[in-house]
């Protein structure tokens, strides 16, 4: 079980942390269209490498958080707070409708 | 068994393990026998002249001790009701009743070993190819293979044992009590380190425990060192079955009656020293009895005082087996030949019926021997790198595999990491544990770095960059010797041999991956650990490829077999019980399993219960609905977001229903939320969705929107919660509480705050779950029970009565009030569920929005509706289907119960939108096969759906 550097209370085992995957930006509701939005909910980037992702401290601190993980070997090179909150930072990489083909996606 | 038995045990040697002054008498096979305390079963059996201990696993040859320790595959017994015991590791204890493992009829004459007459060997795959067809068969040849499998048995009426779980946070694990071990875990223990030594076996010394008077200072002195030095806890009898990231570790402790421990550590850093495990050699004959490995011969003799044979052939290639022979002599052993492979000898095969009698060497000599001993190599137990990311390499010049990338908090030393004289090894041990303890040190700094307080004066730790050396042990020499030029057992448990492995790559699976699976070679008890090179070292060979290309396989937890109960532990999920729990439990509840909650299903007649809310007053424990205070200027902008109906105009005192979806537009979670002041409010959710709301608001208060002005705690076990429902609550309610409770006075969704019973600040809300006149009571927790006996006791004239969740689930059904995750599933979105009327589109954003405005203009697919069975005495199940006239799926019925208010049956169901018309009649696939006719009515509401009786 990996350790996970919580923002407020440092290292943790992951079993204290809920996981809610990588980060993605919420399309505007009033101007989405069908297929950008279903991409927001269904899609993900899911890539063999540096992954920016969402966790929350759900048996510690409940304070949700980034952490940039390669998923290949599990090393975090950062962990922050949310890049909306006011100690955070906004340099996010997110997937969006545009990079995947979801015209390719079967259903 | 013979006379000459008892004459086995040698005279005291140096350094034994046993204990003369204490026999031990166990039964094996039903026969007495008497060794010492300090004895293994295998010892014992041994020193009584116990040759053939079980039969193998395919063949059902009679199989001797070969190595004489935990790994020895052929000694695996059944003691007492405890199958699997490993014969080479378990000690004997007083009256113990050791059984060989499912031999039928008896050990000696094993009916199944009919096997090994049909077929010199049975071909791999033997049984996939012979028994898969016809397929309508398998099920009676499967009855006939079962008793050619030897597995022990368990006694099923075993009481249950909850294992318990420890947590261990050393800064050094080392893995393996051998000498390198034990001065890996003294060096890093010196140098500031709290260690965790772990040892297989039920001492600390490894294989000096069985090398003979020659190492018995230096290993007592070690053995002191280890035992002695501040900072060190020695588990012995304990394995490291497991490394996962960041050197997460599983440490099974076993106890000599079978039982298992887990320990969960943390280590900063882990010194894998597992030392080396003596491999078998290949050749005919070699799972003979009497065929052993020096491994086992040196412990039969150092370590258990027993001659292992009278008359040996040792083949030995290097100084251990050297050594041995001399261990051998001392033992009143007639060394017959010495069979040396570094001057170009081998032995070819071993013949004899049922045990060892002759040895033929490659001189053409054949030699009359009951005991061949081998001692052509090691095997390097690599699981614990493996599992730590390495992919060891092989070293022709040593004949193993050796550790190649370690992460950073890993590290290996004794003979895994090379070869070389005690002093060398014991070298590297020493600065492999000072390093170990280096790179722990740094491992705290960092840790502690990220922790934001230390304790008054305490002085944060600093880094410590001085690396210590840690010198190169030599590799090799040692022979590449897997196999004569006969062809033998590979793996002894599984019965695989040379010639099977040869067989499978002719077939085809040429990989050791694929080789190992279809042959099982190293998928035995052993996975591995004694035969893996073997293995590998024919695969090689059998593609006319170097070992180095051919590769080994992927080692994974556990090293060692583990009991199911030590990894299950005991479940530490709470169980919650309402503060009133103990008023349900003296009026007999009926206990319902509600999530985490244990509930009242009914206090013994949930339809009385029924009737009593719907003609006088009833009170129900409403604790776990989830309730969350939520405090702040932007608290309607929040509620705005979570529910898809409208929320800014809630007016101070007044309660609101209010659904919420996830953004794939599917109905999560419902409730009511009520304004108790100005910038307060109290929000309700379903039992089983309180905690997920409550992580869902925070979400949004931490991540989306921080610049919000809300606060929010979680009350739900801060209150108890009553229900008082019914035409008579108002009557009951009015006698204990000093709010006005007149309809005008407190009207229909609204709540109050107010004192019951005595009890201040009890928060009182007008909704209706039962369409009834009712009155939620929210009561700091402590005084629930008061109040709810007051209840009772208020109103005994007016026949107030207790109802359970059974009643509540009637009472909603008849009012046709859905309940999430019941009459919804994971993709019912609102128009679906009927919460249509709540949706606003015309918000700016809430949660869901973009797919129910595309749900309302495409029209909901399927819809919620009432049923009522046209037999009125039919309740169909919950679940059964609806089916169209093809027996196409158009629904399915999502709740169905007896309405005791109307007397007839009543359900809800979902069914496609176009089947849903009112007054349709659908067709009900029962499970039984029957199939029953449903009108579909108007509205959801069976009982009063104008909605009077609440607003009363
Ligand atoms: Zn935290």
């Amino acid at each position: 079980m990996m350790h996970l550097d919580c923002p407020w209370c440092g290292y943790r085992n992951v079993s204290e942390f809920g996981y809610l995957g990588e980060l993605r930006e919420r399309p505007d509701p009033a101007t989405t269209t069908r297929e950008e939005w279903r991409a927001y909910l269904y899609l993900r980037r899911n890539p063999a490498g540096r992954l920016e992702e969402g966790w929350y401290h759900r048996a510690g601190c409940r304070r949700y958080f980034e952490a940039v993980r390669d998923t290949t070997d599990n090393t975090v090179s950062e962990t922050r707070p949310p890049t909306r909150h006011p100690d955070g930072h906004d340099e996010g990489e997110h997937a969006t409708a545009g990079d995947l083909d979801v015209t390719s996606v079967s259903v | 068994m013979s006379r000459q038995a008892t004459h086995m045990r040698l005279p005291v040697q140096p350094g034994e393990r046993i204990d003369r002054s204490r026999p031990v008498s166990f039964r094996f096979n039903n026969r007495p026998y008497t060794g010492y305390a300090g004895d293994t079963i295998a010892s014992a059996l041994a020193a009584n002249g116990v040759k053939v201990f079980t039969r193998s696993f395919k063949y059902h040859r009679p199989r001797g001790i070969l190595t004489a320790g935990w790994l020895d595959p052929n000694l695996m017994v059944q003691v007492g009701d405890e199958p699997n015991v490993r014969a080479g590791h378990r000690e004997i204890s007083e009256g113990a009743d050791v059984h060989s493992q499912d031999i039928w009829p008896s050990l000696r004459f094993d009916a199944k070993s009919v096997n090994s007459a049909i077929g010199r060997f049975l071909a791999p795959g033997f049984y996939y190819k012979t028994f898969i067809k016809p397929q309508p068969l398998w099920p009676a040849y499967e009855s006939v293979l079962k008793r050619f499998v030897h597995s022990g048995s368990i006694d099923l009426s075993t009481p249950r044992v909850e294992h318990d779980k420890t947590y261990a946070h050393p800064d050094v694990v080392v893995a393996g009590g051998g000498p390198a071990g034990m001065a890996s875990a003294t060096a890093a223990a010196r140098s500031g380190a709290r260690v965790l030594l772990v040892e297989d076996e039920p001492e600390l010394g490894g294989h000096w425990l069985w090398s003979g008077p020659a190492k018995q200072e230096d290993l007592v002195r070690l053995r002191e060192d280890a035992l002695t030095t501040p900072g060190i806890e020695v588990l012995t009898n304990s394995v490291v079955i497991a490394r996962y990231d960041d050197n997460w570790l599983g440490v099974i402790v076993r106890s000599q009656d079978g039982s298992e421990r887990l320990v969960k550590v943390r280590a900063k850093t882990l010194v894998a020293a597992p030392g080396l495990v003596e491999r078998p050699y290949v050749f005919e004959g070699n799972d003979l009895p009497g065929v052993m490995l020096m491994t086992g011969a040196r412990r039969l003799v150092n370590r258990y005082a027993v001659r292992p044979g009278t008359r040996a052939v040792v083949l030995t290639a290097n100084a251990h087996g050297d050594a041995g022979v001399e261990d051998l002599r001392r033992a009143g052993v007639a060394i017959e030949a010495v069979v040396d492979p570094r001057k170009g000898d081998r032995v070819v095969r071993a013949l004899g019926r049922g045990r060892l009698e002759r040895v033929e060497l490659s001189t053409g000599q054949v030699v009359e021997a009951d005991l061949l001993v081998t001692a052509v190599g090691w095997t390097a137990p690599t699981s614990l790198l493996n599992m730590a990311g390495d992919r060891p390499v092989y070293c022709p010049e040593a004949a193993r595999f050796f550790p190649s990338q370690l992460p950073d908090d890993v590290l290996a030393t004794g003979g895994i990491a090379g070869d070389g004289d005690d002093r060398e090894l014991l070298e590297h041990a020493t600065a492999t544990g000072r390093e170990a303890a280096r790179r722990a040190h740094n491992r705290l700094v960092a840790l502690a770095s990220r922790v934001p307080t230390l304790p008054d004066g305490a002085e944060p730790p600093t880094r410590d960059d001085s690396e210590i050396e840690i010198p190169d042990l030599p590799r090799g020499p040692h022979l590449e010797l897997f196999r004569s030029s006969t062809h033998g057992f590979v793996d002894f448990s599984e019965d695989v041999s040379s010639k099977d492995l040869h067989s499978a790559v002719r077939e085809g699976y040429d990989s050791a991956e694929l080789a190992k699976r279809y042959t099982t070679a190293t998928m035995g008890p052993l996975q591995g650990k004694l035969e893996t090179i073997n293995a590998v070292a024919v695969i090689a060979e059998a593609n006319s490829a170097t070992i180095a290309e051919t590769g080994t396989t992927v080692w994974r937890p556990p090293y060692a077999p583990t009991t199911l109960g030590a990894l299950a532990g005991r479940a530490l999920d709470p169980t919650r019980y309402s503060p009133l729990q103990p008023w349900h439990e003296a009026h007999g509840a009926r206990p319902l399993v509600a999530g985490a909650w244990i509930r009242p299903e009914h206090y013994g007649d949930p339809e009385a219960e029924v009737r009593a809310v719907r003609r006088g007053v009833g009170i129900i424990d409403v604790t776990p609905i989830g309730k969350l205070h939520l405090q702040g200027r932007d608290v309607p902008a929040l509620l705005e977001q979570m529910y898809v109906n409208r929320w800014q105009r809630l007016g101070v005192g007044r309660v609101r229903y209010g659904a919420m979806c996830a953004d794939d537009g599917v109905v999560i979670d419902d409730g009511v939320t009520g304004r108790l002041d100005e910038e307060r409010y109290l929000m309700s959710t379903t039992s089983g969705g309180a905690a997920a709301v409550w992580e869902w608001v925070e979400e949004l208060l931490q991540t989306s929107h921080p610049e919000w002005d809300v606060t929010c705690t979680p009350v739900t076990t801060s209150y108890a919660s009553i229900n008082v429902a019914g035409p008579r609550s108002r009557e009951l309610l009015a006698r204990l509480a000093d709010v006005d409770l007149s309809p005008d006075g407190f009207g229909y969704m609204n709540v109050r705050t107010g004192t019951v019973a005595g009890v201040p600040d009890v928060v009182l809300w007008r909704i209706g779950f039962t369409g009834e006149l009712s009155f939620e009571l929210h009561i700091p927790a402590g005084y629930g029970l008061h109040v709810w006996e007051e209840l009772m006791r208020a109103g005994s004239d007016l026949g107030v009565r207790a109802f359970g969740v059974e009643a509540q689930r009637v009472l909603r059904l008849e009012k046709g009030h859905l309940i999430v995750g019941q009459d919804t599933d994971g993709l019912t979105q609102a128009f679906s569920a009927g919460l249509g009327w709540a949706v606003k589109l015309d918000k700016p954003d809430f949660s869901g929005a973009p797919e129910l405005r595309w749900q309302k203009a495409s029209g909901a697919v399927s819809s919620l509706v009432s049923l009522q069975p046209v037999d009125p005495a039919v309740v169909p199940p919950e679940a059964s289907q609806i089916i169209g006239p093809r027996s196409e799926i158009l629904g399915r019925v999502t709740s169905s119960r007896h309405s005791p208010t109307l007397g007839r049956s009543i359900c809800l169901a979902q069914v496609l939108t176009e089947h849903a018309a009112p007054d349709s009649t659908l067709r009900v696939l029962q499970p039984d096969g029957s199939v029953v006719e449903a009108r579909v009515c108007p509205e959801l509401a069976h009982v009063d759906p104008e909605g009077e009786r609440a607003r009363a």
